[in-house]
Parts: structure tokens; C-alpha cells; sequence
């Protein structure tokens, strides 16, 4: 008896779902479901508000609609913990029934969710994770990333160097995929140029215990350091590197997290470093200065990178539901609309490769009190090589 | 590797050591002696490490003096905190189950994580060091070495002296070491047993919260830090044989060699060299080096 009631309302449900779908499907004027897959919790809790805060910002300029359609949010939080990124953005796609996922911040999980995007059709957009596979080896017409490649400011970085005359470099990193992907971008261009990456160091993450590896840099006396780290990381190593007397010896270069939204706990100790990234504090752009001002009158915050990489996931989405007139199910239409597409972002006018990652210009930025003052561009248009992307 | 480096390295590995054992000290007490298991040592650690940071500015404008007067009160908090934890909570742990006590302090983890997020926020922070200490000298024409590091050794050797002599010189030591072979005979012979655990406990998380102040200008300020020493210390304390102080020194002092070489000479197998050594020290004895 009790069986059967569960089954008669299962099966009852099973139609109600089935209906309710077909109908979302034929009235594209329905709300569009926007899942938010971003950390609400541990080390990375902020930058996932600040990319939230971003996305949210460029939907309510749009008048809280993006091609007709009322945004609806529901949020996970993925916790930075890649053992339940699938269950989480299954929740997302099965459960929740969301017209697009948002996140994430941490690139592990952003690959299992790349993975269940793949697999179930689902438009992902990546509002900030670098790894290489994600529009990569796993790229997919239905992935996007707003963001970056961690290829990215280490290729520039490798110019950069080069260019001031550097000849033999050290670099040093965390053992993950995103340290070891920034250093082979840095090596690419650096041996390019003619310069020599004299000794790869690495340490376990998240060590940070890096003394012993400070005097092999002072043993081997290279011309110059390529750095990532990010978050606690970099912050210990900048003030190490400098206690150790190394940073008025041989100049310290890295990846742009070396030095965003680290500089109060650096203090001084990061005075005059330079990094490369997407993004600086005073682009000084009409563009650039209007959003800061929106973001800081909307959340009494001051924006930073990934307010920017959530702004431009929110763009994205606008462009392709724009062309596709709100229906995110035609994927071929959204990639084509998106791909043809020049966005007009904070950090200045980017378009989207063929394997949906940005071509972008990335900035030397120079650490100037507590700002990340835009030097130059270090390489204009810069385009990921997407690796292993058959698409 | 010339001479010069080797020796700088033997420094590094050195001054590693006595800072793994100041972490694991309170540990060693809380876990080695008492034998409850503590999983939230790391987060009394990142409490301190948080205190060195948020109540300098509210303490240096009270009572002046900016990092020894901070340490000064929040060791006093410290000990307030493990006096009420102990009342609270751990007290009626004793005589459970290790799952237990696993899953209570786990739980505290998560609470004093969430807790730290509400006060302080999820930003990372630093901490700067009393001008006289914040000097470095040269060791050779590109390195030199601050003198902050220098001055946390000297910490670390002077407190593994301190506790070396209370547990093994003193009627407190001797009482407590008794209280943890056999609770009721102590009590039996007239020993306030639940206030002695009460005070030891308090200072097991006074020296977490000490640890981590003295660290904090050198380690930075930042969430989830306390995570990240709690495995190291279990595996100081084990390694050194549970409940020994002198063997805890010991193996503290084996890891930063182990750990600073291995970066340089192995460093694809950095991550592991530690637990290798760990392994191969309770194949040898099983009971860790030094066992009472």
C-alpha cells in the first residue's frame, strides 16, 4: 500500500517536472534561472561575493532582465572543495533545472564542473579558475570563461623580462596546476626572447615554509625571480623574500594574484613590484572609472578583478541570450552571437577566442602604496593557445 | 651546494624545527599527556594568529607598547578560553571514545572558522614586529637573515626548557604525568584531579594561542591557516612519542631537516619526505622515539 503511494506520487511528480520543463522550454519569456556555483565559505569566500556582486551589477543595469527575461538567482556553495564539485553543480543542473551555471573560483572544481556541463548541455561560464583544460582539453561550445588563462600573465610576464635585458631566471612555485601552467607560459616566451629559465622551484601546496628555498635563489644569483602565488602564499613570500634581503638584489616579477588584494598585509615590502594581469587599479578609463563608481555606490566596496570577471560573465550571457533571444538552449547561436562579439569590460575592450577563452590585453602594473598602478601593456590581444581543444 | 649554502640551509633547517615545535607545543600537552584528541589546535593557533593582528590597535591604545603588551593579554585570554572550553566541553570527554572526541573538536573547528569569518572577515593580514627586532643581518652578499627569526628561536628553546623542567622537575609535573596514568588513584590521594586537567588544558591552549602570535608577523594572517600546521603537529607529536616533551624536540628539530633538504635536494617528493620519515621512525618504534 505504501509502496504504491510512493510510486503514484513519483510518477506524478515525474510529469509535473516533465510539463513544467517542456513549458519553460516553449515560453522563452519565463524567468531565466541563473545558478551562482561560487565559494560562500572558506579562503576564497570573498573573491566569490565580489564576482557575485559584479554578475548582479550588470543584470540590474539591464534593468534586472537580460533578453527579456527576469533573472532569478539560486546559489550553491561549492566550499573550494573539488570531492563535491560534482554533486554540487548536479544540485545546479538536475535539481534546480538552471538556464546557466556561474562559477567558480577554485580550478579544481571548476573542471568536475566543466565536466558536468559537458555531459548535460548546460551553459557554463567561468568567472575566474585559469586552469588550461578548462578551455582547453575540456572546452566545449557550451563553456565560456570570462576571466583568464593562468597562460596568460606568465607569457606576458616572459616578454616583459626579457625585454628589460634579463638573461638567466629563476622562477618559484607551488607544485599545482595553476603555478605550473603560469611558469610554463612565463618559460614559453622568456626562452622565446632569448633568456634561459636556469632552475624551476617548486614546493608542495600549500607550504609555506619557503627559506630553504630562498637561499638556493641566493645561491644560484639568477638576474631575476618569476613568482606565483596567491592569497596567504603571497603574502608570506613577498615580506620572505624581502626579509631576506633578496628584493634589493634581484628584482622579484609574478603573476598579477602575487599582489591583488594582498598589499595591506604586504605593506612595504611589496613597494615596486611588478606583476601582470587583466586587470590594474586605475585603468583610467571612462568605462573603468563609471563601473568603479556604480560598484562602489551599489556595495560600498571597492571593485577588484574578479568584480570585473563577474561584470564581464554577466555580459556574456547578455550578448548570447541578446542573439538567441533569450533561448539558452541554442547553444550554436549563443557561441556564434558571443565569439563575434567585441565586450566593452572594465579592463578594457576584449573579444572571445574560438575556444572561449578571452583575447585580452595584460597589463604590467607596478605596486604603488597600496595600488597595482598600470605601467604598460605588457602584450596587447593576447590569446591563450588552447591546448588539446578540439571544437 | 658550496659550504656557505650548506651551512645557511642547516640554519634554515634549525630554526624550522624550533618553530614546528613551538606550534606543536600545546599539543603536546593537550594531546601528548592529557590524550585527549585535539583537532582544534590548529584553529587556538589561527586564534592567535588573529589576535596578534586585532587586538594590537585596541591594546597598544589602552595600555601601549605594541606587540609584547598585545601578546601580554591575549595570552591571558588564551588561558580564559581554555579554561572555559575545558569546563564546557572537554571535561566530559575523558572518559569517552577517541570518535568522540574527534567529532567535537572537529566541530569546533568549523565554529571558531565561522566565527573568525564574522569578526574579522576572510582577508588575509600582516603583522608587523617591534622596530628593534625588525633588523636583519647579512649572511653573505645577496642573503641575509632577520633577526625576528633569530628571536622566535630563542623562544622556542627557552619554552622547550620551561616545559622539560615543569613536567619531568616539579610536583605539577609530577602530578599531572601521575593524573594521566591513573585518574582515580590521583584523586584518591587527595588531588583536585578536575581542576589540575582544568589548568593544564588552559595552558595547552594558551601555548597554541602563543604560538600563533609569535608566528604571525613571519606566517601572515589569513583564513583557514590554522589547517594547514594541525597535520604537522600530530605528526611532531607522534614521531617524538606521545606525551614526551624532549622527544617532540627532538622530532620537530628532525623534520625541519628533513623538510628544509628535502625541498632543495628532492623536490618532487617534497610533500611526502615528511610522512616517509614518519613511517619509517614507527616501523623502527612503534611507540615513537622517546616513550615514558
Amino acid at each position: 500500500m505504501q509502496k504504491r503511494t510512493v510510486l503514484i506520487s513519483a510518477a506524478a511528480f515525474a510529469v509535473i517536472a516533465a510539463t513544467t520543463n517542456t513549458w519553460a522550454q516553449a515560453h522563452p519569456q519565463s524567468k531565466l534561472k541563473v545558478g551562482f556555483m561560487l565559494p560562500a565559505t572558506g579562503t576564497f569566500a570573498s573573491l566569490g561575493t565580489a564576482i557575485d556582486n559584479g554578475f548582479r551589477l550588470y543584470v540590474a543595469e539591464q534593468g534586472g532582465k537580460i533578453a527579456g527575461r527576469e533573472v532569478e538567482y539560486v546559489r550553491v556553495d561549492d566550499e573550494s572543495d573539488p570531492s563535491k564539485a560534482t554533486d554540487n553543480v548536479n544540485k545546479l543542473i538536475k535539481r534546480d533545472n538552471v538556464d546557466v551555471i556561474v562559477g567558480t573560483v577554485h580550478s579544481g572544481v571548476a573542471m568536475a564542473m566543466a565536466k558536468a556541463a559537458k555531459e548535460s548541455g548546460t551553459l557554463l561560464i567561468v568567472p575566474n579558475a585559469g586552469a588550461a583544460a578548462v578551455t582547453g582539453a575540456m572546452c566545449a561550445p557550451n563553456i565560456f570563461r570570462s576571466s583568464f588563462s593562468n597562460w596568460q600573465p606568465g607569457y606576458a610576464m616572459g616578454e616583459v623580462a626579457a625585454k628589460k635585458g634579463h638573461k638567466r631566471i629563476v622562477t618559484i612555485t607551488w607544485k599545482y596546476a595553476a603555478g605550473d601552467e603560469a611558469v610554463k607560459g612565463f618559460k614559453e616566451s622568456f626562452e622565446k626572447n632569448g633568456g634561459t629559465v636556469v632552475k624551476e622551484l617548486n614546493l608542495p601546496f600549500p607550504n609555506v615554509e619557503f627559506q630553504a628555498l630562498l637561499t638556493e635563489i641566493a645561491a644560484t644569483k639568477p638576474d631575476a625571480v618569476f613568482t606565483f602565488f596567491a592569497g596567504g602564499g603571497a603574502v608570506k613570500f613577498v615580506k620572505d623574500y624581502a626579509a631576506a634581503g633578496l628584493k634589493k638584489n634581484i628584482p622579484l616579477y609574478g603573476s598579477g594574484f602575487l599582489t591583488d588584494g594582498t598589499l595591506e598585509a604586504q605593506g612595504a615590502d611589496a613597494d615596486g613590484l611588478l606583476t601582470t594581469l587583466h586587470y590594474a587599479d586605475n585603468l583610467n578609463s571612462k568605462r573603468d572609472q563609471n563601473f568603479r563608481l556604480a560598484y562602489a555606490k551599489t556595495y560600498k566596496l571597492q571593485p577588484d578583478v574578479y568584480a570585473v570577471q563577474g561584470y564581464d560573465a554577466g555580459q556574456i550571457l547578455g550578448i548570447g541570450l541578446n542573439a538567441t533571444k533569450g533561448d539558452a538552449k541554442n547553444i550554436q547561436g549563443f557561441a556564434q552571437a558571443v565569439r563575434a562579439a567585441k565586450i566593452d569590460s572594465p579592463r578594457g575592450t576584449f573579444t572571445i577566442s574560438k575556444n572561449h577563452n578571452p583575447v585580452q590585453d595584460i597589463y604590467l602594473r607596478k605596486v604603488v602604496g597600496k595600488e597595482n598602478v598600470m605601467d604598460s601593456i605588457a602584450s596587447k590581444a593576447l590569446a591563450d593557445p588552447g591546448l588539446g581543444c578540439k571544437m | 651546494m658550496d659550504f656557505a649554502t650548506f651551512l645557511i640551509q642547516c640554519l634554515n633547517a634549525l630554526q624550522y624545527g624550533l618553530l614546528l615545535f613551538l606550534v606543536a607545543s600545546g599539543l603536546t600537552l593537550i594531546f601528548g599527556i592529557m590524550g585527549v584528541i585535539n583537532l582544534a589546535h590548529g584553529s587556538f593557533y589561527m586564534i592567535g594568529a588573529y589576535m596578534a593582528y586585532a587586538l594590537a590597535p585596541a591594546v597598544s591604545a589602552i595600555f601601549g607598547g605594541e606587540f609584547f603588551s598585545t601578546l601580554a593579554v591575549g595570552l591571558v585570554l588564551s588561558v580564559i578560553l581554555g579554561y572555559v572550553l575545558e569546563w564546557a566541553f572537554f571535561s566530559y570527554l575523558y572518559e569517552r571514545e577517541h570518535l568522540q572526541q574527534v567529532l567535537m573538536t572537529y566541530g569546533l573547528i568549523l565554529v571558531f572558522e565561522e566565527l573568525r569569518s564574522m569578526l574579522v572577515g576572510d582577508d588575509v593580514h600582516g603583522v608587523t614586529v617591534p622596530e628593534w627586532l625588525n633588523g636583519s643581518f647579512a649572511l653573505n652578499e645577496v642573503m641575509s637573515y632577520p633577526v625576528y627569526r633569530l628571536f622566535m628561536s630563542g623562544v622556542c628553546l627557552l619554552l622547550a626548557i620551561g616545559m622539560w623542567f615543569v613536567f619531568t622537575r616539579t610536583r605539577l609535573g609530577m602530578m599531572i604525568r601521575a593524573g594521566t596514568s591513573n585518574r582515580e588513584m590521583v584523586q584518591s590521594l587527595g588531588i583536585d584531579i578536575t581542576l589540575l586537567y582544568r589548568i593544564v588544558f588552559a595552558i595547552g591552549v594558551a601555548l597554541a594561542v602563543f604560538a600563533g602570535m609569535i608566528a604571525a608577523p613571519v606566517s601572515s594572517v589569513y583564513p583557514g591557516m590554522g589547517n594547514s600546521v594541525l597535520i604537522i603537529c600530530f605528526v611532531v607529536v607522534v614521531i617524538g612519542g606521545i606525551g614526551s616533551i624532549k622527544g617532540a624536540l627532538l622530532a620537530a628539530l628532525l623534520i625541519g631537516l628533513v623538510d628544509t633538504f628535502g625541498n632543495v635536494l628532492l623536490p618532487q617528493a617534497a610533500g611526502v619526505l615528511v610522512y616517509v620519515l614518519m613511517a619509517l621512525i614507527l616501523l623502527w618504534r612503534p611507540n615513537g622515539l622517546f616513550k615514558d
